[in-house]
């Protein structure tokens, strides 16, 4: 049992390494990720948002612009979460009221 | 080779990190101790979304009238900043939610134990 | 085990410290559009900074600051004021979340400028209410009382 569990650590490990050796260099203004434009030939999101933040939202912070314009709907959907999980919180932890209380 | 080593050992110490979280997850009984894996995991997968975005020689994705935003090679790239604030907050939530249930776990068998707790819920099954 | 009300250094410290907590996380949302910051950082800091005195001054005193029933009505609140940002643009001829229709200036893009900033107050007051709110659910399941 526990040979087996060091196997999986070990195999996961040696896994990640190896997705590892494609990956660009870190901090490679050339990589795919940075580029202008996608593989597709139409304009890579991070260059739209960099050259357009400006321009859209009269806000130099491009973080804040798709944070609260461009994805908005994202962001809705994880306050949506945090909400849920507070609710859960209460939820599951309250005092509950027995029947020795309202008397 | 060097340079290649150079880009590439920042990925295999968060590797390193994210082999931790999951051994933590594995190997530990206690629930909490699981949890703290779990956090750890969680924390360097966040890491490396950072890393990734980093460009040399570029600043911070705030608009600088000086640079202008024609070029894209000044400023890193603002997608996986805004992916992980958001990760980041509901990473929190989620961990209260992750102790909450600890505690009622704990409330209900008085134990976080994983192989004492297992027992007692197969007693639990055999009773009914 | 030295109980913490009872250490006046701590509490002191922390009371001091305390506001000018809430005036930097103030700082950071408001001038999250020219600086690194917004709603999720300065909504955190806001509750550490409620935090702080829960954790100095125990859980009773702060009860005089910010009540244990507020936190989860203050969350829902902060997603309703998201909610009705892109609603009311939605009922003003836009589409959902489009703040462009919300006519509240001549330039559009300032009003999508003015748009961001109501869409982060709503975040940074969800956040500070559920995260606060966590933390007193968590104590209030201590199985040991």
């Amino acid at each position: 049992m526990k040979v087996g569990n060091y196997i999986v650590l070990i195999t996961f490990f040696v896994l990640m390494i190896y997705a590892s050796l494609g990956f660009p260099n870190r901090g490679d203004a050339n990589a795919r990720m940075h580029q202008e434009k996608s593989l597709a030939g139409s304009i890579n999101a991070p260059s739209y948002y960099i050259h357009y933040a400006e321009r859209d939202d009269h806000t130099p912070n491009m973080v804040t612009v798709i944070l609260a314009d461009y994805r908005s709907y994202d962001t809705l959907g994880e306050e949506t979460v945090i909400l849920t999980a507070g609710l859960i919180c209460f939820l599951l932890l309250r005092k509950k009221r027995t029947a020795n209380d309202q008397k | 080779m060097f340079d290649f080593f150079l880009g590439h050992y920042a990925y295999w110490f968060m590797f390193a990190l994210m082999t931790l979280g999951l051994w933590g997850m594995i190997f530990k009984k206690n629930l909490v101790k699981k949890l703290i894996g779990m956090t750890i995991f969680q924390v360097s997968i966040i890491i490396f979304y950072i890393a990734t975005s980093s460009k040399w020689g570029a600043t911070v994705p705030v608009l600088d009238p000086a640079i202008g935003a024609t070029d894209t090679s000044k400023y890193i790239n603002p997608l996986p900043h805004t992916l992980m604030l958001t990760a980041i907050v509901v990473g929190v939530a989620t961990i209260g939610v992750a102790f909450a249930l600890v505690i009622s776990i704990y409330k209900r068998y008085r134990t976080l134990d994983e192989s004492i707790l297992s027992e007692k819920l197969k007693k639990e099954d055999d009773t009914e | 085990m030295i109980r913490n009300e009872d250490n006046p250094i701590v509490g002191l410290v922390s009371r001091i410290v305390s506001p000018f907590i809430m005036l930097f996380a103030l700082y950071i949302i408001f001038h999250g559009h020219y600086s690194p910051g917004g709603g999720f950082q300065g909504g955190t800091m806001l509750a550490a900074s409620l935090l702080l005195i829960r954790l100095a001054m125990g859980s009773e005193i702060a009860q005089l600051q910010f009540k244990r029933s507020w936190g989860t009505p203050l969350g829902s609140i902060g997603v309703l004021i998201y909610f009705a940002t892109g609603f009311t643009a939605m009922l003003m001829g836009g589409t959902f979340l489009n703040y462009e229709f919300l006519s509240l200036s001549e330039i559009a893009s300032h009003t999508r400028s003015i748009g961001v900033l109501l869409v982060e107050i709503g975040v940074g007051l969800a956040v500070m209410g559920i995260l606060v709110a966590i933390y007193d659910d968590l104590l209030e399941g201590d199985p040991d009382v």
